[in-house]
């Protein structure tokens, strides 16, 4: 069984250390996520490939706490896993939406760190590991840990 | 040239079985043509919305062939503000003197499903289940609660106001009252949003009779002035649903540039109006509206729901049907559902939710997919 991600250019793949693959303007300097090729801001057709920072903050949350309707394409009915959804403000120049791979409200708050990582969400019709992209809850920093240990 | 609105007719909201789309709406229009005591061979001209019909213009098998321009419009949850926008506006080209704005649909039960393609969204943000209208709506709750100090009890009191304004309405789907703490209890389906905060998709149809203001006492002894209707769509920034992603810089959403925009061809403004009908497809959506539409600061929601300003005998009604919550959502007939509303309450014909004091304005605002937005200002 391989593992292959849940479309080409979205992220970097295979990686260690997956990054978003998004768009600058080069008129205006907007960044979009996924890429695309003209500017929403400026109407330029000039977008290059613009890789995302890996680490963020969260800018808005909620759960999903129900198998969405089609064209989802992951488990459904009893096999279904809830999973959070979130805006992640990446490198002060973009906002993506992505899932979380946490869905406890008691474990999620706004301007949290957060880091991408890649998750399996299903099996594709050849038996292969479909992932695709995710933020999880940042290991803490050194001074996080500092102040934790005090307490 | 001032525009009138000389006849409301709706069939019911809710779940009818067999009947068809096309026949709720016959039945809508029947009804706006005996409220304004005429037949449908005087209708010059129709403007028809629906999202699951493709043709709604085939109404006319069931009411004549008589051979008037019928145009049918789509534009998402603000379908019926586009169809009334144009019916208004051809009253104003003076060519004709008088026409129809009729929504109707019948959507099968539970959330819409689509091919985000055609939002210009990619093929795998529905494949793993973020192409969804509900998380949005989550999300935008969730973050104006948080910015503005707004609780999950402000939400159910929005949620139990329009259940407990829909059992007065013998034409809402949803007519038991449900309490704040069953609000609150029902499972979340998009945090901090529970089942019975969400409005659900259902059956209906509307219709709307309009002539020049000069030609209205022809109709009525009570017609009611339609002073504006505006359709503004999102710009960049906007927080808005079936975006895989936004900018850093951040801009106020349709309704406010919509709302703006209302006020202004009225020369009316929020603290003129007398009653109120928003989008409530949730109970945070009708939060947010309250202040988008200009009629409170944002996070003076937190004490206006609980005094129980926004009630009937408040100085702010809003959605004194019981709004999309207890109506639920037929895309084609929601904003003229709305629209209803008003004119009852403006010639005091609303009944047992009649809002007190003899109310001259009202005001309308329909908002959906992908950043839509529409509103109507109505006085007598």
């Amino acid at each position: 069984m391989a593992t292959v991600p849940v479309a080409e250019g979205v992220f970097t793949f295979p990686s260690d250390d997956p990054q978003l693959i998004g768009s600058r303007c080069a008129d205006c300097g907007m960044v979009t996520f996924p890429a695309q090729g003209s500017c929403p801001r400026c109407g330029s057709t000039g977008m290059e490939e613009h890789l995302l920072a890996r680490r963020g903050s969260l800018w808005a949350w909620t759960t999903q706490s129900f198998p969405p309707p089609p064209p989802y394409a992951g488990p459904a009915g009893k096999d279904f896993v809830p999973f959070g959804v979130g805006y992640v403000v990446l490198g002060d120049e973009v906002k993506v939406e992505a899932r979380l791979t946490e869905h406890d409200p008691e474990k999620l708050a706004h301007g949290m760190e957060v880091e991408l990582v890649l998750v399996p969400f299903r099996t594709d019709d050849d038996g292969n590991e479909v992932v695709t992209f995710a933020f999880r809850p940042a290991a803490p920093g050194p001074h996080a840990a500092h102040q934790r240990g005090r307490q | 040239m001032d525009v009138a609105i000389v006849g409301v007719g709706l069939h019911p909201f809710g779940r009818f079985g067999d009947t068809t789309a096309i026949e709720m709406g016959a039945v809508a229009i029947r009804k706006a043509l005996a409220d304004a005591g005429v037949e449908w061979k005087d209708i010059e001209f129709a403007f028809a919305g629906s999202y699951e019909v493709d043709n709604p213009d085939a109404v006319v098998a069931l009411m004549g062939l008589t051979g008037i321009p019928f145009t049918d419009v789509y534009n998402g949850c603000a379908t019926a503000a586009s169809a009334l926008t144009l019916a208004a506006n051809t009253i104003r080209l003076g060519e004709s003197r008088l026409g129809i704005a009729v929504g109707m649909d019948k959507h099968p039960p539970g959330a819409f499903g689509a091919d985000p393609r055609l939002y210009a969204c990619p093929e795998w943000y529905g494949d793993v289940g973020q192409f969804v209208t509900t998380k949005f709506f989550g999300m935008k709750i969730n973050k104006y609660m948080h910015d503005h100090g707004i609780s999950e009890r402000t939400l159910a009191r929005a949620a139990a106001k329009n259940y407990r304004n829909g059992s007065l309405n013998e034409n809402a789907f949803r007519r038991k009252p449900l309490s704040e703490d069953e609000i609150l209890g029902s499972p979340y389906l998009n945090y901090p949003l529970t089942q019975y905060m969400f409005c659900s998709p259902d059956e209906g149809a509307a219709a709307v009779i309009l002539c020049p203001a000069e030609d209205a006492h022809k109709y009525t002894s009570t017609p009611i002035y339609l002073r504006a209707t505006t359709v503004r769509t999102r710009r960049l920034g906007a927080f808005e649903v079936h975006h895989p992603w936004l900018p850093i810089e951040e801009t106020v959403g349709p309704t406010v540039d919509a709302s703006r925009a209302a006020y202004e061809m009225a020369g009316i403004g929020p603290d003129d109006v007398d009653v109120i009908q928003l989008q409530d497809t949730d109970a945070g959506a009708e939060i947010i509206h309250l202040a988008e539409n200009g009629f409170c600061a944002d996070g003076d929601q937190e004490q206006l729901y609980a005094d129980g300003a926004t009630e009937i005998d408040g100085p702010l009604p809003v959605n004194t049907d019981g709004g999309l919550i207890a109506n639920g959502e037929p895309v084609g007939a929601s904003g003229l559902r709305q629209i209803h509303e008003i004119v009852l309450q403006l010639r005091g014909q609303a009944g047992d939710r009649q809002v007190p004091g003899d109310p001259r304005v009202g005001y309308t605002q329909l908002y959906g997919a992908p950043g839509t937005a529409g509103v109507s200002i109505l006085t007598r």
